[in-house]
């Protein structure tokens, strides 16, 4: 098992009061960098419901909301771009919570589902799904979890010989990425998809399908599922301190992570029932968020509003850098990840502790 | 692989090399499939023909039979094209595994092929190249540099390049490479009728000029490399042992890397970006005729197109009446043996 963790965390603990001032600390800083995020965002959102083919100024914006605005300004803002901006961040936010999560459970910075291989066999699902069953909706998002579910049980169950090693995991989920892959392209091959959005969406992930009827069950899944993590979330604290001290708190420990999983798994194939598999932002959401917050611990919310903040980001860049084309998120995701993986990479290996 | 030098015993290539009549009865069962499969490959497809009327229309060509033309215009080439890019994929990744010590090594995993990808994209969008004799050149520089990357990133720090590390690079940079790619493809749309083949790598459509500009590079490249058998042998032991058998290791790794370019890049010009059969075909060797290089290299440079071939004449026959790409083929086939390559662990440690 492979225990690096994205930042160091203090070998000697402080005791008594200190505890409490640097913990305090910590979540003021949290809060702080929560609002400057959730700022960041509006920000963001703000400049996406704005620019376009047809730009839409801020009185027209304050029109909108006071329902003065003229049909074609509503149809453009309501119809088009909202959507696409709240699927960007409504699936950002669960890529950045899925590899969170994942990343805590494995206790490896480099586990996240898009390296492991869940968000391409989740691709696969989905795509057979469109494609074999006709599913569309809420019926694709189950199809797309269940698919996500037996790929992350059986990468487990194949990576398990006297436990699961950090190495093995990660080297199956190679495995079965490529595999997702091909069977991604094999169906795109084999039946007759002429709209290039669709193959794209299942190849390299895209937002283009994002409309109000696959919006509301994204938004369904992603209202359980963060539920779920609510619960969970005080055990997930006690998990970080080791399994020892987990079950010295009187948390199940394997019971926990199990669920953890199954919640991670989930988030992730919901984002991708809708987008397809975008690349690197589960990888990259956990590590900034730690690093910005700076209190060593799992900060799940900044996470989520990074992943957030990077879909739509991405998205923004990939529809405006070059005109008159629209790129695929994905691709952009896929150029500015790389990079970061690389250098964990070299990091990792610095440290002296990398797979 | 480098970790593994400080515990554990190694067993060096001479206590494990089976006997010389085994390895001799694989290859000569190995000369009899790769015929098989060059003949299927001239007879199956769309309209099937019978092994005498395929070697009629290869022998005597009688051009106003249609089923001669068939033989002769479509399939030859495309035989000739998985033949000589299936030799220099297997003999790149038994080199590979040999230099890096790294029993996951694959041109396609490794990220090697998605950088010459993106440079013959490149090539075609930027410059307007339109021949793999002109691109050719671009699918060596590409996989130069990324090879470079992909060794250089996971080879820093004292613990070197690890199979995980090597294949995490790898991902990463085909990851990254490939975005690229499909954005330039999205840009401009006339690469994209001619790169559509490349994404997953196929053999149909490549016609013989291809095989005539990447065979010189090819046979140059497997020649170095078969004279790196024994110096591969000597690496297998660990640099030290190596130099204290009065190997040259710095002209070693410079000479392999050439033949690991040259093989790669021309693999790539002709066929376009295909996973995983460099990665299996040195296990099958290793696994039929030792650990000595001087053979496994030899026995790749075999088995790998009668595999190539052989997922090809599948991929014909799968998905009637159409036809799939090689490269999806061989991912499936692949796929599940990588995976329990990594769960036989002992492979992973080499």
């Amino acid at each position: 098992m492979i225990t690096t963790r994205p930042s160091t965390r203090p070998s000697t603990r402080p005791s008594g009061g200190t505890v409490r001032a640097v913990r305090r600390r910590g979540t003021r800083r949290e809060a702080a960098v929560t609002l400057v995020l959730v700022l960041l965002l509006l920000g963001a959102m703000l400049l996406g419901v704005s620019v376009g083919r047809a730009s839409v100024s801020l009185p027209e914006l304050l029109d909108l909301l006071t329902g003065r605005a003229d049909q074609v300004t509503r149809f453009v803002l309501i119809e088009l771009r909202l959507p696409r901006l709240l699927t960007a961040v409504v699936t950002g936010a669960c890529l950045g919570l899925s590899g969170a999560l994942l990343q805590t459970i494995v206790r490896n910075p480099l586990a996240s589902p898009d390296i492991v291989g869940i968000t391409h066999s989740a691709s696969a699902a989905g795509v057979l799904g469109v494609v074999y069953l006709g599913l569309s909706g809420l019926a694709l998002a189950g199809f797309v979890c269940l698919g996500a579910l037996a790929a992350a049980a059986a990468i487990y169950l194949l990576a398990w010989r006297h436990g699961v090693a950090g190495y093995r995991l990660l080297l199956i989920g190679i495995g079965v990425a490529a595999l997702s892959t091909s069977v991604v392209s094999w169906v795109l091959t084999q039946s007759d998809v002429r709209d290039a959005r669709v193959a794209l969406t299942w190849i390299t992930g895209s937002l283009a399908r994002a409309d109000w009827p696959t919006l509301n069950p994204l938004l369904g899944c992603f209202a359980v599922l963060v539920a779920a993590l609510v619960l969970l979330g005080g055990r997930l604290r006690s998990l970080e301190l080791g399994d020892d001290s987990a079950i010295s708190l009187g948390v199940p420990a394997e019971r926990t992570r199990l669920w953890l999983l199954l919640t991670s798994v989930g988030l992730a194939a919901s984002a991708v029932a809708v987008t397809g598999p975008v690349a690197f932002v589960a990888l990259v959401s956990a590590p900034i968020a730690r690093r910005t917050v700076r209190s060593g611990r799992l900060a799940l919310l900044p996470a989520a509003l990074i992943g957030a903040l990077i879909m739509l980001a991405s998205d923004l860049l990939a529809q405006f850098t070059i005109p008159d084309v629209l790129l695929p998120v994905g691709v952009v995701t896929g150029i500015v990840g790389a990079p970061y993986l690389l250098w964990l990479l070299m990091r990792t290996n610095r440290s002296g502790a990398g797979g | 692989m480098t970790t593994t030098t400080g515990g554990g015993a190694r067993t060096a290539p001479a206590t494990r090399r089976p006997g010389r009549p085994r390895a001799a009865l694989g290859f000569l069962l190995l000369g009899l499939a790769l015929a098989v499969a060059a003949l299927l490959s001239l007879a199956v497809g769309a309209n099937p023909l019978p092994p005498g009327v395929v070697l009629d229309a290869v022998l005597r060509t009688d051009p106003t039979l249609p089923d001669h033309l068939v033989v002769v215009e479509k399939r030859l080439p495309r035989t000739l094209v998985g033949l000589t890019a299936g030799l220099a994929l297997g003999m790149a990744g038994a080199v590979m595994q040999g230099l890096t010590r790294n029993p996951l090594a694959d041109p396609g995993l490794l990220g090697i092929n998605a950088g010459a990808s993106l440079f013959v994209v490149g090539a075609i969008s930027l410059l307007g190249a339109t021949s793999p004799g002109e691109y050719v050149w671009f699918a060596f520089a590409g996989a130069a540099v990324s090879a470079v990357v992909v060794y250089g990133v996971s080879s820093f720090g004292r613990e070197g390049a690890t199979p995980v590390k090597l294949a995490l690079a790898g991902a990463a940079v085909t990851a990254a490479l490939t975005s690229i790619v499909t954005a330039v493809l999205l840009v401009d749309q006339s690469s994209l009728d001619q790169m559509r083949f490349w994404q997953v790598g196929a053999l149909a459509a490549r016609g013989l000029p291809v095989v005539a500009q990447t065979t010189p590079f090819i046979v140059g490249g497997a020649l170095v490399a078969l004279l790196l058998g024994r110096s591969l042998n000597g690496l297998a032991l660990g640099d030290d042992v190596a130099r204290g058998l009065g190997q040259n290791i710095v002209r070693t790794r410079i000479l392999a890397a050439v033949a690991i370019v040259a093989l790669c890049g021309a693999a790539t010009a002709s066929v376009g970006p295909i996973a995983f059969v460099g990665l299996l075909v040195p296990h099958v060797a290793r696994s039929v005729v030792g650990l000595d290089y001087r053979l496994i290299l030899p026995f790749s440079a075999l088995a790998s197109p009668t595999l190539l071939l052989a997922c090809d004449v599948i991929a014909r026959v799968v998905a009637r009446p159409g036809e799939l790409q090689v490269g999806i083929v061989t991912a499936v086939i692949g796929a599940p043996l990588f995976i329990a390559l990594v769960r036989k662990g002992k492979a992973v440690r080499l």
